[in-house]
């Protein structure tokens, strides 16, 4: 019993270490963020590595996931005759929820493990170690590109995920269900506002790519630097990754839209 | 061999280290000469490797001092260190190659970080200090095509690339083959002469060791036992020193990780 | 270099991809808010009961949209709600002697302002200005007791 609380205690002030350690190395790499304006080229092949090679994972999600609510929805609308409301259902629900939660819960199991896995592969093989050894910070020349990457990767991600979705949405409604194109249209125009709707939107994918491409890259730094160690940090990158996107999420909307 | 104190290049003084509770290093002193090749050996586990990342200023002592050039390393700012550090060059056992990048940017990337070269410059400057390992021939391969000793080499070059006053190598030897082993003793010692460095070898290779050093410092228990030339350490009288250097299985260090007795053991009760 | 060069490409793919991706989101499907205030007038009007008229409902006249309801407050001394809304420069012939109603759309759907024409004025509206022939919204609870006080006198 005595053993149960122990280990408990040892484990909470475990993750307020981790917690504190993270902090402290967002600080360091945040400090390494102004002279990226002199090394463009670093950010550009991050947000290659991070951007495009998660694009086509991004834009096939998108648009079945956006097929799929269409065929849900109109289930359940149809039966208030209210099916002319699709449009505007399948539009919030991407725009405002599952545009920036799903993308950003397939940045982590994408592009963010492999984030943590090539850091953590770097600092196993002592690549960092001689980086710094060669008088190169490590926080700068490969911490920070990436987590700046990743910021600016993932509204635009999300923004590709929710247009698809709800051209996806839009082909199953008109060509399969039946509705009406004008009114999909209409209907989505006058109940969906740029500003409440798709930029709190944005905001929110701005806020999970900060949050994700953190956990990605403080797990690969701060991995043990075995094989063992590295696959660990992977697959606490994704644990972490989709648990704190579903929590800010809930904490975003219920100050956005609550 | 008797050199004044202007001739010290590295002066480490009453070093303290420790590991959670493992005391790695109780009050280590040493020299190391400017020009000079100088080894550090001892058993595996006595932490080498350590001792370079501490004169590196990777790591932070417990107790004692480093000094590079009569500076305190671990008192110094970022920048200053950052700015030492370009002047030092070091091989990591593995080689630490990027292993994303060619042979050639791996050798390029100190010039390309440090020095806004243009790139023909560069480009022969890389050329030179491949051809100087002898793979200039091997530019375009991958870290992953090449072979552990070709690998060490082409991290030699990269670690010369910015001419260096200094160069720390950690288990230069360790698991090559006898050529590459050949190859690479005499590259440390021609790199050590014609570029006017000064060397420092972790290693317990006691041969490939001995024919190169100048100076052999030997480390047992946290501290420096005995030091000297090769050759006055093979004469030496410590009973430790003469198991290290004959490679004798059992004596001062003992075969027998410290356990109760075989009889205890075998006999006594069952957990 | 070559390598450099194709990565650089993919990068502006992406880059403009994201970027066409929001445009489109704020053309195709959201109700930028082009002429809420920029180019448009801002006309008032006082009902006694807006229902559930909300800020941004839509303005129609013949049941197309003219404008749109960009703000709602009480009047303090007559206790009226005072609407005012925002209508398109371009529908800049409505009379003055207008009516303005609050309606709902379908039986459950969200209100909205629709806007009579008046009778051949020659004034027509401007910034600033007040329609006063206005009837607010139907409340059905009203509505249910209006028709039992006149079942109860029969």
């Amino acid at each position: 019993m005595m053993g149960l609380f122990a280990g408990l205690g040892r484990r909470t002030i475990d993750s307020f270490g981790r917690l504190g350690r993270g902090t402290m190395f967002l600080l360091r790499a945040l400090a390494g963020m102004p002279g990226l304006l002199l090394r463009p080229g670093l950010v550009m092949q991050q947000l290659y590595a991070i951007g495009v090679l998660s694009l086509l994972i991004i834009m096939v999600s998108g648009t079945f996931v956006g097929m799929v609510l269409a065929l849900q929805g109109y289930n359940t609308l149809v039966t208030f005759g209210a099916e002319q409301s699709l449009g505007v259902l399948v539009a919030l629900s991407l725009l405002r929820e599952l545009g920036p939660v799903v993308t950003a819960l397939l940045f982590g199991g994408r592009a963010g493990s492999a984030l943590t896995a090539e850091i953590g592969l770097m600092k196993t093989t002592e690549q960092l170690s001689s980086m710094e050894m060669m008088a190169v910070d490590p926080m700068r020349r490969i911490i920070a590109p990436r987590l700046l990457a990743g910021f600016l990767a993932m509204p635009l991600l999300a923004a590709i995920f929710s247009f698809l979705g709800i051209m996806g949405a839009h082909v199953v409604s008109t060509a399969a269900l039946g509705v009406d194109d004008g009114a999909f249209w209409s209907q989505m125009q006058a109940a969906v506002d740029f500003r409440e709707d798709v930029m709190n939107g944005v905001i929110k994918s701005l806020v999970f790519g900060f949050v994700a491409s953190w956990i990605a890259v403080y797990e690969g730094y701060d991995a043990v630097p075995t094989s063992e160690g590295v696959s660990r940090a992977t697959t606490r990158t994704v644990v972490h990754t989709s648990l704190a996107v579903l929590g800010l999420d809930f904490v975003l909307t219920a100050v956005m839209f609550g | 061999m008797n050199g004044t104190s202007g001739d010290i290049l590295v002066d480490v003084r009453g070093l303290c280290f420790s590991r959670g509770e493992r005391v790695i290093f109780d009050g280590v002193d040493l020299q190391i000469r400017r020009g000079q090749v100088s080894a550090i050996m001892g058993p595996s586990g006595t932490g080498k490797t350590t001792l370079l990342r501490l004169i590196g200023g990777q790591l932070r002592p417990d107790a004692g001092t480093v000094h590079v050039e009569g500076r305190d390393v671990h008192a110094m700012s970022h920048r200053e260190l950052y700015a030492l550090r370009r002047r030092m060059g070091m091989l990591f056992q593995s080689g630490a190659l990027f292993t994303h990048q060619s042979v050639f940017e791996n050798v390029a990337f100190p010039l390309r970080e440090h020095a806004d070269l243009p790139e023909p410059v560069l480009r022969d400057l890389v050329l030179m200090k491949l051809e100087a390992v002898g793979l200039r021939g091997a530019r375009d391969m991958m870290p992953g095509e090449l072979s552990g000793g070709m690998a060490r080499r082409v991290a030699l070059a990269r670690a010369v690339v910015l001419d260096p006053m200094m160069i720390l190598y950690d288990e230069p030897f360790a698991g090559q083959d006898p050529i590459s082993m050949g190859t690479l003793v005499s590259l440390i010692r021609l790199m050590n002469d014609t570029l006017s460095l000064s060397s420092v070898i972790v290693s317990h290779d006691v041969v490939e060791t001995s024919q190169i050093a100048d100076e052999v410092f030997v480390l047992s228990e946290g501290r420096v036992v005995e030091s000297g030339s090769p050759a006055e350490l093979a004469q030496s009288e410590s009973a430790w020193v003469q198991q290290f250097f004959n490679a004798l299985p059992d004596g001062p260090v003992p075969f027998h990780y410290p356990a109760p007795s075989l009889g205890d053991d075998l006999l006594g009760p069952r957990p | 270099m070559q390598k450099q060069r194709i990565m650089e490409i993919w990068v502006g793919v992406f880059v403009a991809a994201g970027f066409a991706a929001l445009f489109g989101l704020a053309m195709q499907v959201s109700n930028i808010p082009a002429f809420q205030t920029a180019d448009g007038y801002q006309v008032h009007m006082r009902f006694d009961n807006i229902g559930g008229l909300r800020v941004r409902a839509p303005v129609t006249m013949a049941g197309v949209r003219v404008g749109r309801v960009s703000d709602i407050r009480l009047d303090h001394d007559s206790f009226e709600a005072v609407v005012t809304v925002t209508i398109e420069q371009r529908f800049d012939r409505i009379p003055e002697d207008s009516d303005a109603r609050i309606y709902t759309s379908g039986l459950l759907g969200e209100q909205y302002v629709a806007i009579n024409p008046g009778g051949g004025v020659e004034w027509y509206l401007s910034d600033g200005d007040e329609l006063f022939q206005t009837q607010g919204a139907l409340v059905l609870e009203r509505l249910i007791g209006r028709f039992l006080t006149s079942m109860g006198e029969d």
